[in-house]
């Protein structure tokens, strides 16, 4: 779970942020425009490709990406059901 | 609610008429809460209060840095009702250009969340006409900065404030665009052109009581901010969405709140049908669909078409100086689908040459505009505003609009081209030369030029060809992260070219055509 955050922000603060904006593990990207709709295209784009989990359509969902944490928790249920 | 005149005839007065006739009826569903209109109006009761303690009153600027949300409406009418300018800008917006819209208005009050704090901390503490900061969320910390810092106040019953004596001829906002020059312009706007906006649009597309209003635009952008004063114009539903950014969520709250109205820009239509559970939710409700910002390709309108059958579409063109210029009457849709129509009731168009000289039917010039809903000029800035509004023939001011169209031979209207070059971005205004600046702060880069490319989901998406400094280097994705660091994202480039050098003509300056 720690991985995926430490991947998730580091793309993030390649991306899209401030050189000394600071996210904590459960800041809403929505909340603090972090991303807008299109950035949002890109992250999921990203975890799909750096993660190998595939996103439905009705999986964007701001409870499986508004934050680092919902992110981490996200990959990791689909890693559980791609291994269960 | 009666006014001096009877008749609403100031912008807030349609807001607070039938906050008065439908005080139970909910005015608002946002984010899971629900507020009627009696709601509303002591949230915008306590705004007002506390901005005139805080000695806010008639022709003073107050910021409204928020996102969509029953703040951002509790604000504005709060602000409106002690005479009070509201100036709507973006949440995207980031903190140099913030730091300009507090100096180029001279804002006396700024109302805001603390999420945005990132934005505007810096720039609070740097403006010196700023008063008071009201911030909603969390609570503000005691810091060092010299401006009044206030929490977001409680709903209050009105409290007998004196009247500012509002005319309809005074400003009701200023509402920024972007200049081909680079810095933005303040479209200054009165009640009267407001009002007689939001009574043209709302009357062609036939809002009406029973409506349940999406609102998925940002109410920082003009046709979002309609949404809202035309809903409550006729005591209908606005169901505020924050952004677009999960379209699955959006749709969920379409269906479950059954609504009947959908405006939008060509891009959001086009996120829209590129989801394949698109079919899943029940829109049988939606009776009316409404484009602004860009033309719809011909080919959306007909997918727009067969996916809501039931919803009538409604093709538009407008300016932020004036709102609203034409429409298409949906009969006409089939015979004249890349037409976007004709001017709306109470205002007069037609097509120019370069001499000002109307021009007939089956001719290509400007587009003029003659009517009350033309905005007063562009705050303190007499040269621009000297090119946009001039004196017709019979000595009334007109608003060149700077596009150029063609009629056919019964006079309706086809978007040519614009006479500048900027460009529009998921239904945005981009300035190039607002991007070429950020682009050339950063200090590997010589120079820089923008242009617009084809895009199927943007309409155009911004492009940077970039030449660096001699020893320097820099990625592509660097130059995007350093826009994003001081543009709105959706200025930002989505690509970047780097260049050798620039193409340029015989007298040096950089040939944008040969760029794409």
């Amino acid at each position: 779970m720690g991985d995926v955050i430490a991947e998730v922000r580091s793309f993030l603060r390649d991306n899209f942020m401030l050189d000394d904006a600071e996210i904590r593990d459960e800041d809403s990207f929505m909340a603090g425009h972090v991303l807008d709709s299109t950035g949002f295209i890109e992250l999921i784009t990203f975890v799909e490709e750096r993660f190998g989990v595939e996103v439905a359509d009705d999986e964007m969902l701001p409870e499986n990406f508004d934050s680092l944490r919902n992110i981490a928790g996200y990959v990791e249920r689909k890693r559980g059901a791609a291994a269960a | 609610m009666t006014t001096p005149l009877g008749d609403p005839y100031l912008l807030h007065h349609f807001f607070a008429t039938t906050a008065a006739r439908l005080p139970q009826k909910t005015a608002v569903v946002c984010e899971g809460a629900r507020l009627t209109y009696a709601d509303l109006a002591s949230r915008a009761e306590a705004c007002a209060s506390l901005l005139a303690a805080a000695g806010v009153g008639r022709g003073d600027r107050v910021l409204l840095f928020l996102d969509n949300g029953p703040d951002f409406l509790a604000a504005m009418y709060g602000a409106l009702a002690c005479g009070a300018i509201f100036v709507p800008v973006n949440p995207l917006t980031k903190p140099d250009k913030l730091a300009y819209l507090l100096a180029d208005t001279r804002a006396r009050a700024l109302l805001t969340h603390s999420a945005l704090a990132p934005a505007w901390r810096g720039p609070v503490a740097a403006a010196p006409h700023l008063q008071v900061c009201v911030i909603a969320g969390d609570p503000p910390t005691a810091g060092d900065s010299p401006v009044r810092m206030t929490r977001w106040p409680a709903p209050t019953m009105p409290a007998g404030r004196s009247d500012p004596g509002t005319i309809d001829r005074d400003l009701a906002a200023i509402v920024y665009t972007s200049g081909s020059t680079g810095a933005p312009k303040g479209v200054m706007l009165s009640h009267l052109n407001m009002v007689t906006a939001a009574r043209a649009v709302s009357g062609y597309l036939g809002y009406r009581e029973d409506d349940i209003v999406a609102c998925l635009l940002p109410l920082a952008f003009d046709y979002g901010l309609y949404q809202a004063l035309m809903a409550f114009k006729v005591g209908a539903t606005l169901v505020l969405e924050r952004s677009f950014a999960f379209p699955v969520k959006v749709l969920q709250t379409l269906a479950a709140e059954r609504v009947t109205v959908l405006p939008g820009v060509p891009t959001l239509f086009a996120m829209l049908m590129d989801m394949g559970s698109l079919g899943s939710h029940d829109l049988s409700r939606l009776r009316l669909i409404t484009n602004t910002a860009a033309a719809l390709p011909v080919e959306h309108i007909r997918r727009l078409r067969a996916l809501f059958p039931g919803a009538t579409l409604y093709s538009m063109y407008g300016l932020t100086e004036c709102k609203r210029v034409t429409y298409l009457p949906p009969e006409q849709l089939d015979i004249r689908p890349g037409s976007v129509g004709r001017g709306m009731p109470n205002e007069e168009v037609w097509l120019v040459d370069e001499a000002g000289t109307r021009l007939p039917p089956g001719s290509t010039g400007e587009l003029v505009i003659r009517g009350s809903n033309v905005m007063q000029g562009y705050w303190e800035k007499p040269e621009e505003t000297a090119q946009k509004l001039r004196r017709g023939a019979d000595g009334e001011v007109l608003l060149h609009s700077g596009d150029l169209f063609r009629t056919d031979a019964e006079g309706w209207l086809y978007f040519v081209a614009r006479k500048d070059d900027i460009i529009k971005s998921r239904g945005e205004k981009v300035s190039p030369r607002e991007v070429e600046n950020a682009v050339c702060s950063h200090a590997a880069v010589r120079e820089a030029a923008v242009v617009g490319v084809p895009d199927p989901v943007l309409g155009e998406a911004v492009k940077a060809f970039v030449v660096l400094k001699e020893g320097c280097a820099a990625t592509e994705r660097e130059l995007i992260r350093h826009c994003m660091a001081h543009l709105e994202s959706f200025m930002a480039p989505k690509h970047v070219e780097i260049v050798p050098e620039l193409p340029r003509s015989e007298n040096g300056k950089v040939k944008k055509t040969a760029l794409g």
